[in-house]
């Protein structure tokens, strides 16, 4: 039996305009002479929607202030899923790229029947097409004559890179005045005509019941409108923000709540990790055919604490019911995904509910942001058809949203005689890296648990290793070692909440690989850095590895006090390369002087961006590494302020310098996560370099320095 | 409640409310100026901060009745797109900044470091702005933007 040989790269649709296919989704021109254009991702303060306005004008031939960017709905955006994982140039970048070259093509061949001219013969200036012998029309002119309610067709070809003018240049991004003349762009600015407030109520006790709750106080409070009750749940909605907190403050004191769940000892995290009832997989498994003999096994344990999200914005929704009908505004990272689960809780089809977004503080992940949607909405039900707006407190946001997953971390290398690694073995505990609305027959909201008829608390989960992975994300050594198992170890208990974290597992099991490495390398006074080129093969690797060497002039001198590390990493084995070299000072408390960095995400849209995100990826970086670790009880978090849950400070924040190697032929990668691994592994092996402390429980505080002193010595 | 006159921005303005009330919710509610943002209520971001007189505070720390007869400058105060501040200019020229909430907060802590000192040092910036959090970490070109605007602003 043959097969018909398979036909030689047919071309595909991106997969965003797969699952979107009608081109008016994504694009339509208005008579007034702009242009439309509709993602599925949203801004997240990532600039996202500047890139995309780019490559819009440039595959249109418009000039960008043409371009309006439409916020994402479930009235009418295209769905692609959810804005994370650097993923929104890929996707929503390459489906644009495409829905713009094809629509250009559609108006070029109107065009060229209405002039009576070759498609060859016409030019596109600013949206003006135009021929031999000043014959011109636009696309404004000839778009009521264009119907894009049809589907995307594979094939269309986008411009040659040398072509484009906009993308691969930094633009200016488009919401930046806005935010610095405070005009209203954040949803927690905005306000809709008789508008109320809204609060909830919940227990510092993970899982408490709320036993007893007496409204008299709360009912005594000026301006207050409704008070909601529904099992554990419960809230207020008031004509006023003072007054919703008032009546809060009000309910607070006098409800009774029962014992919470038990919280693991946040001293012995690992053990507990360890301990747990997990489900266990084969991440990867590499067998050498002849390997060396193995002389001697090393085994490092390494940990990550639980970290929160810690948005500057406490979250934030609007709801307003009309019937059986509800309208959410939410700073979701997924608006499709959030309506699926307000539907499964209320029991209502999705046609019933509309999201549309709007613009938060970052969030770095799964935050509250779906969580006080929820809240929104059931409160709003109590407000007779006005728009309800909930804000959860600082303390709520500090200690109720998922944080990023605690891990655990065991690398054994076998060597042989000579010090080679011929064995790797790579075991990660912790619980599951996400638990984002939209996935599962049951809701992923925090509400949706608390309410009389609850539903069960989502144990998360993580994503397959073709999807980049969770606890395992860039947990398969990208070095040319001889043979490795990887396995991960994800809990099936979840007492204290976790979700998706930029990085997810990333930051540490690059921490992990790099830290490691360094220690194999000093062990055998062997440089690092011609360590890992030696054990590297990918070109774009060694590029990002060898060019930061070299601005930093490997390896700088020793002086006391002074160290360099290097830390490497190609996010998901698949996105952004990032090489990073840290310095820092100090003997007992650490301070990151300059951070030193080499990226490559392909093409870069928008050059400019793709270093603001660099720099702020390795600042948040040093700012996990250095003060954040999320602190409790056995009953409660307690790192619920700034004051005790610290991040970096203007004062502390390193110098970071960025270089971008382009290649504007290579697909782009997203860069908001890239430089976390690196940068973490960076400054602790600056640390060891420093100090000869090689510090492996995270964050590297003065007291891990000085537990990891006692455990050498 | 009690009747409080002060400037705003420099009008002048008259409230009742409660005069234990916060500035910020005084200023977001019923004057509908959104500009400073709540951030954690304790005094502890920045995220709310205006300037009272010369120096820069956080409006959910500062009592209504502490402001009688004060002059407060929100951001709303410091500029528009038609007459930028230089310190807006510089943000928007070093691309400083990702999501932009706390951004308001640090225009006025570093507005109020230039009134005091048009000559500002990066060290006296980023004390200037310690108590401002920023979670993006935007932080270094957030200096060089204020330090353009020093700059800026010196030259005659």
């Amino acid at each position: 039996m043959t097969r018909p040989a398979p036909s030689p790269s047919a071309p595909k649709l991106p997969v965003s305009l797969a699952a979107n296919p009608t081109l008016s989704s994504w694009l339509r021109f208005s008579p007034q002479g702009h242009v439309k254009v509709s993602p599925g991702k949203v801004e997240i303060g990532q600039g996202i929607v500047t890139a995309l306005a780019q490559i819009a004008a440039d595959e249109l031939d418009v000039d960008i202030g043409r371009v309006q960017m439409v916020r994402a709905s479930t009235a009418g955006s295209p769905n692609e899923g959810v804005t994370s994982g650097s993923l929104s140039v890929q996707q929503s970048g390459r489906a644009i790229r495409h829905v713009c070259a094809e629509v250009r093509q559609i108006f070029l061949g109107l065009a060229s029947d209405r002039l009576g001219v070759a498609i060859d013969a016409l030019a596109i200036e600013d949206g003006t097409i135009s021929g031999p012998g000043n014959i011109r029309t636009s696309y404004w002119e000839l778009a009521d004559e264009v119907s894009l309610e049809r589907d995307a067709t594979p094939g269309a070809v986008p411009k040659p890179s040398t072509q484009r003018t906009l993308a691969g240049h930094s633009i200016a991004r488009v919401d930046i005045p806005d935010k610095v003349f405070a005009h209203r762009r954040f949803i927690h600015d905005s306000a809709l005509p008789g508008m109320l407030h809204g609060r909830v109520l919940r227990s510092e006790l993970t899982a408490a019941r709320l036993v007893d709750m007496p409204k008299d106080r709360a009912r005594a409070v000026h301006g207050l409108v409704a008070i909601v009750r529904d099992g554990n749940f419960a809230g207020v909605v008031s004509q006023t923000e003072e007054g919703a907190e008032a009546a809060l403050g009000a309910l607070r004191r006098s409800a009774t709540w029962s014992a919470g769940e038990t919280l693991p000892d946040e001293d012995r995290l690992a053990e507990w990790l360890k301990a747990q009832p997990v489900e266990s997989t084969l991440i990867d498994n590499r067998m050498a055919s002849q390997t060396s003999e193995t002389q001697r096994t090393i085994r490092r344990q390494y940990t990550r604490p639980y970290l929160a999200h810690a948005s500057i914005a406490p979250s934030c929704a609007l709801a307003q019911w009309s019937g059986e009908r509800v309208r959410v505004w939410t700073h979701s990272q997924g608006v499709y995904f959030l309506r699926s689960d307000l539907a499964l809780v209320l029991k209502l089809p999705v046609e019933n509910i509309t999201v549309e977004h709007m613009e938060g503080a970052g969030c770095y992940g799964h935050n509250a942001a779906d969580d006080v949607a929820l809240d929104a909405v059931i409160l709003a039900k109590a407000a007779s058809g006005r728009p309800v707006r909930v804000q959860w407190s600082r303390a709520d946001e500090m200690s109720h949203a998922p944080f990023g997953a605690a891990m655990a971390i065991e690398i054994e290398a076998d060597l042989d005689a000579q010090g080679e690694i011929v064995g790797w073995r790579h075991s990660i505990w912790g619980n599951g890296h996400t638990a984002r609305p939209g996935r599962a027959a049951q809701p992923a909201l925090l509400a949706a648990t608390e309410l009389s008829n609850p539903f069960p608390r989502m144990i998360s989960t993580n994503p397959p290793q073709a999807n980049g992975g969770g606890a395992d994300r860039n947990s398969i050594p990208l070095y040319d070692f001889p043979s490795w198992t990887i396995e991960s170890h994800r809990l099936t208990t979840m007492p204290i909440r976790t979700s998706a974290l930029r990085t997810l597992g990333a930051q540490g099991n690059v921490f992990a690989i790099e830290s490691f490495l360094d220690e194999l390398a000093a062990g055998r006074g062997e440089d690092p850095v011609a360590f890992r080129l030696r054990h590297l093969s990918d070109s774009r690797a060694r590029d990002v590895i060898k060019s930061v060497a070299k601005r930093v002039g490997w390896k700088p001198d020793q002086q006391a006090g002074i160290g360099y590390g290097l830390g490497f990493a190609r996010y998901k084995n698949t996105g952004a390369y990032c090489a990073v070299v840290a310095e820092i000072e100090g003997a007992e408390d650490i301070r990151v002087k300059r951070l030193t960095i080499a990226v490559d995400v392909g093409e870069a849209i928008n050059p400019d961006g793709v270093v603001n995100q660099i720099e702020g990826g390795a600042i948040q970086a040093t700012s996990w590494v250095l003060k954040e670790r999320v602190r409790f009880d056995r009953q409660r978090i307690t790192s619920n302020t700034w004051t005790d849950y610290p991040i970096l400070r203007f004062s502390e924040v390193p110098e970071v310098e960025v270089e971008l190697i382009q290649r504007p032929d290579s697909e782009p990668l997203g860069a908001g996560e890239a430089a976390h691994g690196p940068v973490t592994a960076a400054i602790a092996n600056a640390v060891f370099d420093a100090l000869g402390v090689r510090v492996r429980n995270l964050p590297i505080t003065r007291d891990s320095l000085i537990a990891a002193m006692e455990s050498t010595s | 409640m009690a009747s409080i006159r002060f400037r705003l921005n420099g009008v002048e303005a008259e409230i009742d409310a409660d005069p234990d009330a916060s500035l910020l919710s005084i200023l977001r509610g019923p004057m509908r100026m959104t500009g400073p943002h709540f951030g954690c209520g304790a005094n502890e971001c920045g995220a709310c901060n205006v300037i009272v007189g010369d120096h820069a505070v956080a409006a959910c720390d500062t009592p209504l009745w502490s402001v009688a007869d004060k002059d407060i400058t929100t951001i709303e105060g410091l500029g528009s797109v038609e007459k930028p501040h230089p310190l807006q200019r510089a943000f928007i020229a070093e691309q400083a900044l990702q999501c932009g909430y706390c951004v308001s907060g640090i225009l006025m802590s570093a507005a109020a470091l230039l009134r005091r000192n048009p000559e500002p040092s990066s060290a006296d910036v980023r004390a200037a702005l310690d108590r401002n959090l920023c979670r993006c970490g935007s932080h270094n070109r957030m200096v060089r933007a204020v330090l353009r605007a020093a700059a800026e602003m010196a030259t005659p």
